[in-house]
């Protein structure tokens, strides 16, 4: 029994793994085509009007413009597997040197916030469904609701008004710079409201979702019973309501860890904080076109992963679901 | 959701007509984050189109010194050039509301119609256009609205394009979700039997018993259009540079903060109205639309 159940979790995670692998392919043909193959020519685009024929063929060489795009592509995808990303243009270094404290940075970021806010969320979810309609649930639906409708930018910025520059002035860097060589964790003061940003703009779903989740489960025919065994309502809540009401809360976490990849850019060009998504803005303004795609390619690729992983998350803690693989 | 459940629910909701799109809207009026969310939304709506006729300055007339703070000639002080911050504010709401509208409408009709499509077919169609769909919502929105930007140019049309697209896959899935059951009813073979073309059972049976979800997906939608377009004009790219936006306004105010912040509030405040009344908006529609619950949906 035991061991047909793994079995099948393994071929789903199996399964998925390859559906992944699909979307990745196709992504990178997609951001291929986007970036390279698009009719025009894109070292004009990337020099301008400035272009002398001589910069423009030798830019053409460097982007392998000058051969079929069918070696083009082939190319790029071989070096992409081979952790070779190409040159910066705008650098002129190779795009994984300057990615790599990037990406520190903003994986520091990231991870600080969802630790941050996944709990927070998890428990004002929970919270607001034990104590439905009640003061507390009102008043949180009402405050994540209008959070939730913020973009990061506009909550970026109030944040910078309130704690930076204005009503409480100097009780925060209002800008975050990471200066060159230094990590993030030595400069943790730095981090406070970039990070305050991120939760703002994930923990509203997540505590949304919670509370959905946990209302039904506290509903449901096997709490009434744990409840008329007798058990302490903490154990029936601990132990019988909240693995059962976190099921559809890994999706929707893993849905906005992803989306955090999206939000990364606006704050951190917001805070000045020297990770991916500042670096996504410069290339974009820079026409750098390695960078941008190599950004792509990375942030498509987090998605999936998270995606796989809350699957199985999900599988893992719904016992029911893994009968049906 | 399991099977047994999706007999009940459809069982149950063979008696009832379904929910069309204008008296769901009128019930939902009944709550009241409804009735505020129509109020914000409308005032800033009318700031926007009356905005520019009554702004006591054009948008980029010098008006006096940089930065000065509030009061004078200036009720909300000048900004970072010496421009009058009301008056930017006041033209500054057009583009990004006439922007945000079309690319949700648009990615609501291609979003529509390949869900329902997909969800109809009930085939290998239904494979390859959901796939689809997940290779758009594997990037960020607002990844593959800078890519568009970075290769064609931060053009309004670009922008609009890239946002109605990004739009779509997100609308489609909730609309072939909303579908699929709708799908297996049997007024829906009944029309079959009869000979009606299947386009027609697709606009005149399908889409209106999808309206709910959709018209909750649709609000949610424009909410972050607006955002996303917002936010792409404070990072530097919009159609004009110079031009009063309220994104840009933001970005180039920013840094003035500490002397004079309403340049960067005036336009903070206009953004965070209309995304609040849009988003209440949505929430009073899936109330009303019971069952339905929002989730982001996409990544």
């Amino acid at each position: 029994m035991r061991r047909i159940a793994s079995a099948g979790v393994s071929g789903f995670i199996a399964r998925r793994l390859l559906l992944g692998v699909l979307v990745l392919f196709l992504v990178s043909v997609v951001v291929f085509a986007a970036t390279q193959a698009l009719p025009g020519d894109p070292a004009l685009a990337i020099l301008g009007r400035s272009a002398t024929p001589q910069s423009l063929a030798a830019l053409r060489r460097q982007l392998h413009l000058d051969q079929p795009v069918l070696s083009q592509y082939w190319n790029w995808i071989a070096g992409l597997l081979h952790g070779n990303l190409g040159k910066s243009l705008a650098a002129q270094e190779p795009v994984t040197t300057l990615l790599g404290p990037k990406l520190v940075n903003s994986g520091v970021l990231v991870l600080i916030s969802a630790v941050v806010s996944i709990p927070l969320s998890i428990a004002i979810g929970s919270w607001a469904a034990l104590k439905r309609e009640k003061i507390f649930d009102q008043t949180s639906s009402g405050l994540l609701l209008v959070l939730a409708a913020l973009p990061e930018f506009v909550v970026a910025v109030v944040l910078v008004i309130l704690f930076a520059t204005t009503v409480f002035r100097g009780f925060l860097p209002a800008i975050s710079s990471i200066p060159p060589g230094s990590r993030p964790w030595n400069n943790w003061v730095a981090l406070v409201l970039p990070t305050i940003t991120l939760v703002i703009a994930v923990a509203p779903y997540v505590a949304r979702i919670m509370r959905a989740s946990m209302s039904e489960v506290l509903e449901s025919d096997y709490v009434e019973m744990a409840r008329l065994k007798g058990l302490p309502e903490r154990t029936v809540l601990v132990r019988h309501a909240l693995p059962n009401a976190l099921g559809p809360v890994f999706q929707v976490i893993s849905l906005n860890l992803a989306y955090l990849a999206g939000g990364i850019i606006v704050v951190e060009y917001v805070f000045n904080y020297a990770g991916i998504g500042s670096a996504i803005q410069e290339a974009v303004i820079n026409h750098d076109l390695p960078v941008v795609q190599a950004l792509a390619m990375l942030i498509a690729a987090v998605y999936v992963v998270l995606n796989l992983l809350a699957d199985v998350a999900t599988i893992l803690v719904t016992p029911r679901l893994r009968t049906r693989l | 959701m399991s099977q047994v459940s999706d007999v009940a629910v459809s069982d149950a909701e063979w008696a009832r007509p379904p929910v069309r799109g204008t008296s769901l809207l009128r019930r939902s009026l009944r709550l009241w984050r409804t009735r505020i969310g129509v109020v914000l939304v409308g005032l800033i709506v009318l700031l926007a189109i009356v905005g520019p006729y009554v702004a006591p300055y054009g948008p980029s007339t010098p008006v006096g010194v940089p930065n000065s703070v509030p009061g004078g000639k200036a009720v909300l002080g000048t900004d970072y050039l010496g421009q009058d911050v009301l008056s930017r504010v006041l033209y500054g709401g057009r583009s990004i509301l006439v922007m945000a509208v079309i690319a949700t409408a648009l990615g609501l009709v291609v979003g529509v119609l390949i869900g329902l499509v997909a969800a109809y077919s009930r085939n290998a169609v239904d494979d390859v256009l959901m796939r689809g769909m997940d290779v758009i919502m594997a990037l960020p929105q607002i990844m593959l609205a800078l890519v568009a930007v970075a290769i064609v140019g931060p053009h309004a049309w670009v922008i609009v394009v890239a946002i109605a697209l990004t739009t779509a896959p997100r609308i489609a899935r909730v609309a072939r979700g909303a579908a699929q059951p709708i799908v297996e009813r049997d007024f829906i073979a009944a029309s079959e039997a009869m000979g009606v073309p299947r386009w027609r059972i697709l606009l005149a049976e399908l889409l209106p018993n999808t309206l709910g979800p959709l018209m909750v997906e649709a609000s949610l939608r424009l909410t972050y259009s607006i955002g996303i377009i917002a936010a792409l004009a404070f990072l530097g790219l919009s159609p004009n540079p110079n031009g009063a936006n309220w994104g840009t306004m933001i970005q180039q105010n920013e840094i003035v903060l500490t002397v004079q912040p309403w340049g960067a509030a005036a336009p903070i405040i206009a953004i965070a109205l209309l995304t609040m009344g849009t988003g209440l908006i949505g929430d009073g529609i899936a109330r009303t639309a019971a069952g339905i619950d929002r989730t982001r949906g996409d990544a």
